[in-house]
């Protein structure tokens, strides 16, 4: 375990900005799941909420920045500590980056249901890759919590798997609309969210990659499966 | 950057099983490390963790003071400098030191810097003069004191006392420069200007350096060693060292864990 600063102050700074991290991830991951609902079922004041919600997690992207460079002039961090913080600033651009998609799933959803039922089951179309997407963020949260390098790790494949499932979900839909035109409306906006889903797993993966760094000083950024290894 | 053990790289000193004694106490543990040509090696660590004695058993500064003893080998130029026949002076002046506090002679800025020279060269008025300015300019403070060269050396800033015994030491043609906390005593511009002749120096000399300041040692070194309680903990290039050192007490003292 890590020990603690000669200064205390230090500690506390390096702490307040980890758990506002934490509040942040917390509130994006509602946010996904959330958009998720309204895809499902078309609860438009859901909807309507997930895209408000985005202000507020900006604003966090914000003020973790400006934590961040405080930090940096003030301590001039090393070591682990400087590379805690400069994951802690590329973890909130991607956290930020996933409320995004969160917010286009919800005004997707909003369309998709304004034009009233669909003549296919959209919802079981990307309930795998939605359900893969959400642990995905959720252990990839909980590694950087916890700065678990094994745990992150074991993500990184994990996203393998959703990329996959987005393909399979893609040549269904272009099926989809071959056979009956009238259902390209519905399916072009499933496959919004189905890419949207797709790059929140990007956008995951992103953070796991970062709790590596974190913990082993490795960067193990656009390396080949075989490298990661080590 | 090249690795440590990197054999490419041209090693001018190597210490090798080196203890070191305050009359009982000892103060080095079996300390071996490579010191590369022309490179800045830095030397970090708590006080008494003893980086300075380490520094001073380079040159043999602690002959001065009866009691001290070095053990082990200490190769410079295929001979083990520790050894009795070796020639203190000709040594301090291949192997030059610059101290914490600025330390310049009580005598004009031209002659605190010839008179190391004469100690070891027979030169004319004229060799002498371009020697001194040649040193000046080395010392970055050629500019701010060649219209007072027969100004007393005490009249400059703590700065520029602090770049006159750089050129003093530099004035003798050394190999090596050993600094010990150089700029501890001077302004963070004094510093800079002092860091930036570090990195200038390098392309001639090879430059060790005992700091405090870690972010210094993090800005001016190639190589960086981290001592505690007598031992070398950790040695190894700098960038890696400050970003991802091997040693979780390395960690600790550079990131303020310590103690």
């Amino acid at each position: 375990m890590i020990g603690e600063h000669s200064s205390k102050q230090y500690d506390q700074e390096l702490e307040a900005i980890r758990s506002k991290v934490l509040l942040m991830g917390g509130m994006v991951e509602t946010q996904f799941e959330q958009a998720l609902d309204c895809f499902r079922v078309g609860d438009i004041a859901l909807a309507d909420k997930v895209m408000a919600e985005d202000h507020t997690v900006n604003q966090l992207e914000v003020q973790l920045d400006d934590a961040c460079s405080h930090l940096i002039v003030k301590r001039q961090p090393a070591a682990n500590d400087l590379r805690t913080i400069m994951a802690t600033i590329k973890v909130i651009t991607d956290l930020e980056r996933i409320g995004d998609e969160a917010s286009k799933i919800a005004r997707t959803a909003k369309s998709l249901h304004s034009r009233g039922p669909t003549s296919f089951a959209h919802y079981d179309m990307i309930r795998a890759i939605g359900k893969g997407t959400t642990d995905l963020l959720h252990d990839a949260l909980d590694a950087f919590a916890r700065r678990d390098g094994k745990q992150a790790m074991q993500l990184i494949a994990a996203d393998e798997i959703i990329d996959h499932e987005f393909r399979t979900i893609l040549r269904n839909l272009i099926t989809f609309m071959m056979e009956d035109p009238r259902t390209i409306s519905s399916a072009l906006d499933t496959l919004w969210v189905a890419k949207a889903i797709e790059r929140i797993g990007d956008h995951a993966k992103n953070i796991a990659e970062y709790v590596i760094y974190v913990v082993e000083g490795r960067d193990i950024r656009h390396s080949k499966p075989a490298a990661l290894e080590g | 950057m090249a690795n440590p053990a990197d054999a490419t790289k041209t090693k001018t000193i190597e210490i090798s099983g080196l203890n070191f004694f305050y009359g009982k106490t000892q103060s080095l543990k079996n300390v071996s490390l490579d010191i590369h040509e022309k490179q800045v090696t830095a030397f970090i660590g708590p006080s008494g963790c003893g980086k300075s004695t380490l520094l001073r058993t380079l040159n043999r500064m602690y002959d001065l003071y009866p009691g001290q003893r070095a053990e082990g080998s200490i190769m410079y130029r295929d001979r083990n400098i520790l050894e009795p026949g070796v020639d203190v002076n000709m040594l301090r002046a291949k192997i030059g030191m610059v101290f914490q506090k600025p330390t310049p002679f009580p005598m004009s800025i031209y002659d605190n810097i010839a008179f190391g020279v004469r100690l070891y060269e027979n030169l004319s008025k004229g060799e002498m003069d371009e020697r001194v300015e040649w040193a000046l300019k080395k010392a970055a403070l050629w500019e701010e004191a060649k219209d007072k060269l027969s100004k007393s050396g005490l009249s400059l800033s703590g700065g520029q006392q602090q770049r006159l015994c750089i050129a003093r030491g530099v004035a003798v043609k050394p190999d090596v420069l050993l600094l010990d906390e150089p700029t501890s005593a001077l302004d963070p511009i004094s510093t800079a200007k002092i860091e930036e002749l570090i990195s200038e120096l390098k392309q001639d000399y090879t430059i060790t350096i005992v700091t405090h300041n870690m972010q210094q040692a993090a800005r001016c070194s190639d190589y960086t060693a981290y001592m505690y309680l007598g031992e070398l903990v950790e040695f190894g290039e700098t960038d890696q060292l400050f970003m991802n050192p091997g040693r979780k007490e390395t960690q600790d003292y550079i990131t303020g864990r310590f103690g």
